[in-house]
């Protein structure tokens, strides 16, 4: 495998910039919802289509990049779109064509207010993913960190209660926290480094950084980026900001946002501090503790909601510490399963949470207590429900039984064959929160369901889609597999 | 001839505007506000094209009479003097656009000519302050502006001429504490020179009238800069004067202030001086992050908007004083580029209350709601935008000047400092995201068709006159955000002291 070479490209750039173009557009036509919608398609289309592009290069080792000017003295606003960024930017650009199809129906469905807004924002904050994915160095992740954060806030309030009123000052309460400290690690190592691009095995390689230095950089750091990844105990905002539309929680909520958080994890861990300075200082302890604890007490909080959002928020906040356990584990096959997981969590979650969504847009319902016999008059839905709980709880073959292999078998070959049990629990307890779901729908006799039917074609067709997807991402990892190997054998040697 | 004299031009223009303005009045009573517009325009090109000129030519010395220093009075154009000029004159360009309304709805007709030659005289007095290298000169000039402030902030509302009396004792104070400090200097120096008394103090030490001198001219340039707990003047002046005097003032008065600070401490004293000998720099920096702290927490509780925004400035002058009090290249930079930051920010600001102002009647905060909004939508996202940026989110120009600070204090390892920066910016999201939800999310009141055709306000959207400067500087908070490492790099590193030099990557 050649090492990887950066090639001039503007790709990143435009693949940043198609959704943002379309705000003025959207803005525009307000007044004619099929045009402003027909914006949105076209920039997903655009996006995950300018991404794709960028894939076949990502796969080759040559990276695409595009260098702008000096944000600040001595950082260059530049994109890098490396296996890491380009596997991120696949998953959120790819799933933005399916949302949007979504958010048509869901919007309609709904007869929502302000649906300019809604889906103006929602663009804005399909740039922001794609730029944290594609940015070379910390300055432009921290700048797209916080586009998003502010882009998400008018999704979170969008009903404009005061319940989502006072979830969207929880939100900015702790995402405005994270990101100021974000901006004081990303400061702090600009002062020690003054370099703040990614580089496999870390920025700080060249350096010996003393312990009293490093660790509470990374606190620094971890505070940073801990919050968006919802790891514990900074996973509050999470279940609170599912008050917004099931779109957004589908989308930003289960994929983009939350990703960043495990992405910008990613990046710190693997590329600001490097698997050497890692283990030295055991801040990789720090992390499995964190994620295993995150891991079980999210499983356990789940159980116990009855609302399903919520539930699937916990079950959320569980799954993104997969991730961070992936990535903890310092080793090519466990980050290699964590990858995965990032890219496979999101097509089943998304799948759960348009369940969700159909459920209410066409029953007004949101409790699982109020779920039984659903399975009889909506059978596509609950069938991609199904399908998507099963994945979850890692079973094959669909997608979700493959990250959680690769990890399991990374934590036997570590050395921790507990956190393998870990995971075994973790499955069993998905099980327990979702298969009951499931079990209630299709198999207990409902009321008040007469008459109904399926939800409309623009709601369900995402969903069935999105469940598909996660069988064949397990039946056929093989791009994304190679991409997380890509980036594993960058960091670890093939 | 124009370059050699450069450095004393500007002064002189405003000087001689505020005397032609009454005169021409005579016949004409509108062209006292089109010259003083006219003056500003001319004096913001010439600071402009005198940053071109020091970065080519380095600094400019005039003589006055062509006396040579230290007898003669010296006129001075640095990298620090001709951004601070470029600064205070783009500021007062664009408020001045904006102030002809606020002005014809603020004050009766017979007031206005009188209005713009103060505002002449102001900025005659804070480009003085600015431009000249002499401290007693700068004396002169700092009493100028001073005095045409007390004015320009009583003719306000009601409350006014009581917080203008306020202003004119604290400020006495102020211009008292400062000569006395000239006076101490000139005893143990024989010298009113900057220049030249740097060399002579080098020499003469830290002599106890020398150390009382720096000290007097602290308090001095602090109450001038409401610098915590020298900030009494402040929210009042701010709150009751004239939309046009507080969006003038609020961005550019305060920074006058803050330059001589850093011109007495780093350009006459030295760095040892004021961090070793005599250790002022720690104790400005602590005010300064007791300011950012006691100015946000006040700004939470205030009701009428301009009083908000007034607490706000006493927070961001906080955040002057702390980078200077750093005293390290990157906290310098930091403050210096925040006098720029600060000054458009705070200029959005305060127009976008004076389009509430007119448009509405009133600015108070929880008189807003969404229909404030559906009626200035742009006036509104003028405001969001610029809170955003006081709130420190890129690419505004408020996260630029938090990244230096930052950069500036974990330099010095002042991680308290560093904390109240970071909760500093926390702050200034619950007091503006506490505006921005009303008006975004609170749902518009009923009653208020009626009281409207009661109160015969005008409706709907500000007038372009007022719109576009809102407008311009709330685009130039992202263009000189992103702008910032040209400014940075190109301009504000050739300024720093000696002792403080650095070169940026």
């Amino acid at each position: 495998m050649s090492a990887p070479q950066a090639v001039p490209s503007l790709l990143p750039l435009l693949a940043v910039l198609v959704s943002l173009a379309a705000v003025p557009l959207i803005l525009l036509s307000s007044r004619r919802p099929v045009l402003r919608e027909a914006w949105t398609l076209a920039a997903a289309a655009a996006k995950f289509g300018l991404v794709l592009a960028l894939l076949p290069g990502a796969l080759a080792g040559r990276t695409a990049a595009v260098d702008l000017f000096d944000v600040v003295p001595g950082v260059r606003l530049a994109l890098r779109a490396d296996p890491l960024g380009v596997l991120f930017a696949l998953v959120a650009s790819g799933l933005w064509v399916l949302t949007s199809l979504y958010s048509i129906g869901y919007t309609r469905g709904l007869k929502e207010h302000k649906q300019t807004r809604y889906f103006a924002f929602f663009a804005v904050c399909l740039s922001a993913t794609v730029g944290i994915a594609f940015a070379a160095n910390l300055v432009t992740f921290i700048l797209f960190y916080e586009i998003l954060t502010i882009a998400t806030y008018p999704l979170v309030i969008h009903k404009e209660t005061a319940e989502a009123v006072s979830a969207g000052r929880k939100y900015l309460a702790f995402t405005l926290s994270a990101g100021v400290l974000l901006i004081a690690a990303a400061a702090w190592s600009f002062l020690l480094v003054g370099d703040l691009d990614f580089k496999p095995g870390g920025i700080f390689s060249g350096l010996t950084l003393a312990g009293k230095t490093a660790v509470p950089l990374f606190l620094l750091f971890l505070g940073g980026v801990g919050v968006k990844s919802a790891i514990m105990p900074l996973h509050s905002w999470l279940p609170t900001a599912m008050v917004a539309p099931t779109p957004v929680s589908a989308l930003l909520h289960a994929v983009a946002v939350v990703k960043a958080g495990v992405f910008g994890l990613v990046r710190v861990a693997a590329f600001v501090f490097g698997p050497d300075l890692l283990c030295r200082y055991g801040l990789d302890t720090i992390l499995i503790v964190l994620a295993v604890t995150t891991i079980l007490a999210g499983s356990l909080l789940a159980l116990r909601q009855d609302n399903l959002k919520r539930r699937l928020a916990y079950s959320t906040v569980s799954h993104l510490s997969y991730i961070v356990l992936g990535t903890a584990l310092v080793s090519g096959p466990a980050l290699v399963g964590a990858l995965l997981h990032l890219a496979f969590h999101a097509t089943m979650k998304i799948t759960l949470f348009f369940c969700a969504g159909a459920i209410y847009v066409n029953l007004h319902r949101e409790n699982v207590s109020e779920l039984n016999g659903t399975g009889k008059v909506m059978p596509w839905t609950m069938a991609a429900f199904a399908l998507g709980s099963l994945g979850l709880c890692g079973v094959p073959p669909l997608n979700g039984f493959l990250s959680k292999w690769f990890l399991g078998s990374a934590a036997v070959g570590t050395g921790r064959p507990l956190l393998a049990g870990v995971l075994i629990l973790s499955g069993l307890l998905n099980a327990a929160y979702l298969l009951p779901i499931v079990q209630r729908s299709f198999f207990r006799r409902g009321s008040g369901l007469e008459g109904r039917g399926e939800a409309s074609a623009w709601l369900v067709a995402p969903l069935v889609l999105t469940a598909v997807l996660s069988l064949v991402l397990g039946l056929f990892p093989g791009t994304l597999f190679r991409l997380a190997g890509q980036v594993a054998a960058g960091l670890f040697g093939s | 001839m124009i370059p050699t004299n450069a450095p004393a031009l500007i002064p002189l223009l405003y000087l001689f505007t505020g005397l032609l303005i009454p005169l021409a009045a005579l016949r004409l009573r509108r062209l006292a506000y089109w010259l003083a517009l006219a003056a500003a325009a001319v004096a913001s090109a010439a600071a402009l094209s005198n940053i071109f000129r020091v970065l080519e030519a380095g600094t400019l010395r005039y003589r006055f009479g062509g006396w040579p220093p230290p007898v003669g009075i010296e006129y001075v154009l640095d990298p620090l003097s001709a951004f601070l000029s470029a600064v205070i004159n783009a500021v007062a360009l664009v408020v001045l656009v904006h102030a002809r309304r606020t002005v014809e709805a603020d004050l009766p007709e017979r007031k206005h000519v009188p209005y713009f030659a103060l505002v002449m005289l102001m900025m005659s007095g804070f480009n003085g302050i600015v431009m000249t290298g002499d401290f007693f000169n700068l004396y002169v000039f700092l009493e100028i502006c001073s005095l045409a402030l007390y004015g320009l902030v009583a003719v306000g509302d009601r409350k006014s001429p009581v917080a203008a009396f306020r202003y004119l004792v604290l400020g006495m104070i102020g211009g008292c504490f400062y000569l006395l400090g000239v006076g101490f200097l000139y005893m143990s120096s024989g010298s009113l020179n900057m220049a030249d008394m740097k060399a002579i103090l080098a020499v003469v030490g830290a002599r106890p009238e020398v150390i009382v001198a720096l000290c007097f001219m602290i308090l001095g340039f602090g109450i001038k800069m409401a610098l915590f707990p020298l900030h009494g003047w402040l929210p009042d002046a701010y709150t009751y004067a004239p939309t046009a005097t507080s969006s003038l003032i609020a961005p550019i008065g305060t920074k006058i202030g803050a330059y001589g600070l850093i011109r007495v401490l780093f350009f006459v004293f030295g760095l040892r001086f004021v961090t070793h000998t005599v250790p002022v720099a720690q104790v400005i920096a602590w005010l300064g992050a007791a300011g950012i702290l006691y100015g946000s927490v006040m700004a939470m509780a205030q009701d009428e908007l301009k009083r908000m925004l007034a607490f706000s400035s006493v927070a961001q002058v906080g955040y002057i004083g702390l980078g200077i009090g750093l005293a390290n290249p990157l906290g310098l930079l930091g403050a210096v580029l925040h006098v720029l930051n600060h000054g458009l920010m705070k200029a959005c600001l305060f127009l976008v209350a004076g389009n509430f102002r007119l448009q509405l009647g009133h600015s108070r905060i929880p008189a807003l709601d969404a229909g404030t909004r559906r009626r200035m939508p742009w006036t509104s996202a003028a405001f969001t935008l610029a809170a955003l940026s006081m709130i420190g989110l890129p690419p505004t120009v408020g996260f630029f000047s938090k990244w230096y600070l930052a950069l500036g204090t974990i330099r010095n390892r002042s991680w308290v400092f560093l904390a109240v920066i970071l909760v500093s910016s926390l702050l200034n999201a619950v007091y503006f995201f506490r505006v921005i939800e009303r008006l975004y999310l609170r749902p518009a009141a009923g009653n208020d068709e009626g009281r409207d055709a009661a109160d015969s306000v005008v409706r709907g959207e500000a007038a372009p006159s007022l719109l576009l400067p809102t407008l311009v500087l709330a685009a130039s908070l992202i263009i000189i955000g992103l702008l910032n490492a040209v400014i940075v790099k190109g301009l504000l590193v050739r300024f720093l002291p000696p002792g403080l030099e650095i070169t940026l990557p």
